[in-house]
């Protein structure tokens, strides 16, 4: 009996741990996809239903199932890509979210395919589709501060913009002229100040919780006070943080708490939540991305507003804007189905394709000469894409150690904690101590 | 006789076995491959040097003003994220400790005796902790703002006016993080503290109060002497779930600039930005000093059941 009871729990116990193995390894091995078949990692929850369509047409056309899989939040597809990467299971098709030097790892590792040789095709016919700013993101050129080899390691999918966006009911409402945006810094200042005085809307709202929304504003004044010369100075070391010219960039996040125009916590706002305020009427003023117009046509299809490039805090140096970067698929290095995937982003970078997407989700598209039929918003977002700048094409970037000491700093200067001189001096501490390393 | 003990000992281990091969790859492994790591700075991609103490020094050292150091000032903190981070956890913790584990005592004492009611508001009281940390961090935020201010209007309307403030601001920003902390976990202690209280037999109760024991007498000498081992593991069930408190804050507050940043919100943030070394050294940091907490509240808990009688001495 105790001999029987001993086999059977063996058994039992044998059976257990062989269903635990065979699951676990039949998960883990790498599924085989049909030749026929692509399959694109994305985070993009506004394209997911043109994403569909397009594949849809694809199959038809070309007899290749395409699967675009969506994971969110991007915070968390971020991590999935690198775990994916480091599994070895990444699919043929993939985005990479962060910065540049993220890329640059992946692309080192021999993740992502040089798309060169493809861009190059045709006398450059691929490559000369793209706007150059799109492509600035995802190419590295000789020399590079990653030491990356010199190509073009993606395929751009639109183009992002960063601007200051003003709500025109308002202005009206204030009685000021909702064809004439705020110039400078002053003048937003008042005109916001009059906009709260006259309704019940803050002066200005952002998803000022996100620290990198602060670091785009504060770059953008940065290069209109002292100009690229000496924000590229301050990177490599030699003009430090507490230079006047970058105690006065923080100090207008100081003056914008002082004038009473930002709404409450702003500085434990995320982008959805000022999307979503801004989108109700409840500020005059926001700063966000391009990829807003789809958010706010989705929220208030009636909200009438208008996109304007940054109040300018000197007369000194031109305005730059924070944009290019758009979203971008990179290929598997190792996808079995190289040329096909090739030819699939080919089909969704051209013209038709891309006045689809432009059209379903008001982004800007990443190629040139598809505008028929654009809103007057985007049409006019198109007209600053010569002022762009970006941290993934700046020939050098600050160490994220800087920039999170920045961010806190900022958001701890809007709450009043520290002073913009302090905050200065806790970035330079920073920023020397890592020159020393 | 020898081959019957090895092959019982194999039979035995074949029990253990699928066991431990999940723990050692779910558990150990990360463990021992997260140390390795805290000594090197990676990007957890490609790049990958080993740089000894670094990362350690920089979770340390990182901040401090070592010129002008002063050990005894309270605020030396401050200047370094990461015990700024602890500070934030300490405090919280704190507050868990006493306003969380007191009220889900009480409560429990409460539920305890209320015997016809006590299933409904087990249920009540459970609903909280089941929920998700997330959901309940965007809730109370919407509840929190100033903008719509829904709990400073609720405080209007009752007439209690002069508490609303902004909840979320500088001032108060960490003791409200810490009461909707407790708020939400106060319901796993009552759990563990009522199951405790049940186990406590009947008679002990009658024998005390015919010796004319009244309510305080036989809460002092009978219920605190005897739930000691589960209030002692309330405690640093608490301390361990407190410490590594991180997606109800991050929904609620997104750290505010620093004054609601806890330990493991910074491990995030430096995954984040791909410094997966010195996010690795924060862990083991964290990790060595949580142990440490736990071993010392199981040996004082130790003493103070033996110094109650409870224990031999």
């Amino acid at each position: 009996m105790k001999v029987a009871f001993r086999i059977i729990a063996f058994a039992i116990a044998v059976s257990v741990f062989a269903g635990i193995a065979v699951s676990v390894f039949t998960s883990c091995a790498f599924k085989k996809a049909p030749d026929n078949k692509i399959t694109v990692w994305h985070w993009m929850n506004d394209r997911r239903d043109a994403f569909k369509e397009l594949a849809k047409q694809y199959e038809q056309i070309a007899g290749i199932q395409v699967e675009f899989k969506l994971f969110s939040p991007p915070d968390i597809y971020a991590q999935k890509v690198i775990a994916a990467a480091r599994a070895g299971r990444l699919p043929d098709v993939f985005g990479i979210l962060g910065e540049k030097k993220t890329l640059a790892a992946f692309i080192k590792a021999k993740y992502v395919l040089d798309l060169t040789p493809y861009m190059d095709e045709e006398e450059k016919a691929w490559q000369k589709s793209f706007y150059p700013q799109a492509l600035g993101v995802i190419r590295f050129k000789s020399g590079n501060e990653y030491a990356v080899e010199k190509g073009i390691y993606g395929v751009p999918i639109d183009i992002t913009v960063m601007e200051f966006l003003y709500n025109k009911k308002l202005f009206v409402q204030a009685g000021l002229d909702p064809q004439s945006p705020p110039k400078d810094f002053d003048e937003f200042i008042a005109y916001a100040q009059k906009i709260k005085k006259s309704s019940a809307a803050d002066g200005f709202v952002c998803g000022w919780g996100e620290g990198w929304l602060l670091n785009a504003l504060a770059t953008e004044w940065a290069f209109n006070l002292m100009g690229e010369k000496k924000f590229f100075q301050t990177i490599e070391g030699k003009v430090p943080y507490t230079d006047k010219d970058w105690v006065e960039v923080f100090s207008k996040f100081a003056d914008m708490e002082k004038a009473g125009i930002l709404a409450s916590d702003i500085t434990t706002m995320i982008n959805k939540e000022a999307e979503d305020a801004f989108s109700r009427g409840n500020a005059a003023f926001s700063f966000n991305g391009s990829w807003s117009i789809n958010v706010y046509k989705q929220l208030s299809p009636d909200l009438e507003y208008a996109f304007f490039p940054l109040p300018k805090i000197s007369q000194r140096f031109p305005v730059k804007i924070w944009g290019g970067a758009g979203s971008s698929f990179m290929v598997n290095a190792k996808s079995p189905r190289k040329e096909k995937v090739i030819n699939f982003l080919k089909w969704l970078t051209a013209k038709k394709q891309q006045e689809f997407l432009a059209l379903e989700t008001n982004n800007l598209p990443a190629i040139k000469n598809c505008e028929s039929g654009f809103s007057d918003i985007l049409l006019s977002l198109l007209e600053d894409l010569n002022i762009l700048t970006h941290p993934n094409i700046w020939p050098q970037n600050e160490d994220s150690r800087v920039l999170e000491v920045m961010n806190t700093g900022l958001q701890q200067i809007i709450m009043g904690i520290r002073t913009p001189q302090e905050v200065a001096q806790k970035i330079q501490k920073i920023k020397q101590r890592i020159l020393r390393q | 006789m020898i081959d019957k003990t090895i092959k019982d000992k194999v039979v035995n281990f074949s029990f253990v076995f699928p066991a431990f091969v999940i723990f050692s790859v779910f558990y150990l492994y990360p463990f021992f491959y997260s140390f390795i790591l805290s000594f090197q700075q990676t990007d957890g991609i490609y790049y990958s040097k080993f740089v000894g103490l670094q990362n350690f020094k920089e979770v340390f050292a990182s901040g401090l003003d070592w010129q002008n150091f002063k050990w005894w000032s309270i605020t030396w903190w401050k200047a370094s994220s990461w015990w700024n981070s602890m500070y934030n956890g300490v405090f919280i913790t704190f507050w868990a400790l006493t306003f969380q584990n007191i009220l889900a005592f009480a409560l429990a004492l409460g539920v305890d005796k209320a015997i016809k009611t006590g299933k409904i508001y087990r249920v009540i009281f459970f609903i909280l902790p089941v929920l998700s940390e997330i959901i309940i961090g965007l809730l109370m935020r919407e509840l929190l703002l100033t903008n719509p201010g829904i709990l400073n209007q609720w405080l209007e309307k009752v007439g209690l006016g002069f508490i609303s403030h902004n909840w979320l601001g500088r001032e108060s920003v960490l003791l409200t993080t810490a009461l909707v902390h407790s708020w939400k976990g106060f319901g796993w202690a009552f759990i563990i503290l009522l199951a405790g209280l049940q186990t406590i037999p009947e008679e002990l109760y009658e024998a005390a109060r015919i010796d004319g024991a009244n309510y305080m007498q036989r809460f002092h000498r009978i219920t605190l002497p005897l739930l000691m081992p589960v209030v002692s593991l309330v405690i640093v069930l608490t301390l361990l779930g407190t410490m590594q408190a991180f997606a109800m804050i991050l929904a609620l507050t997104r750290g505010a600039a620093g004054l609601t940043e806890v330990p493991v919100m910074r491990i995030y943030n430096h995954l984040r930005l791909s410094q997966v070394g010195l996010a690795c050294a924060e862990g083991i940091v964290l990790g060595a000093v949580l142990i440490a907490v736990s071993f010392t509240m199981f040996n004082l808990s130790k003493w103070i059941r033996s110094r109650w009688g409870v224990l031999p001495r």
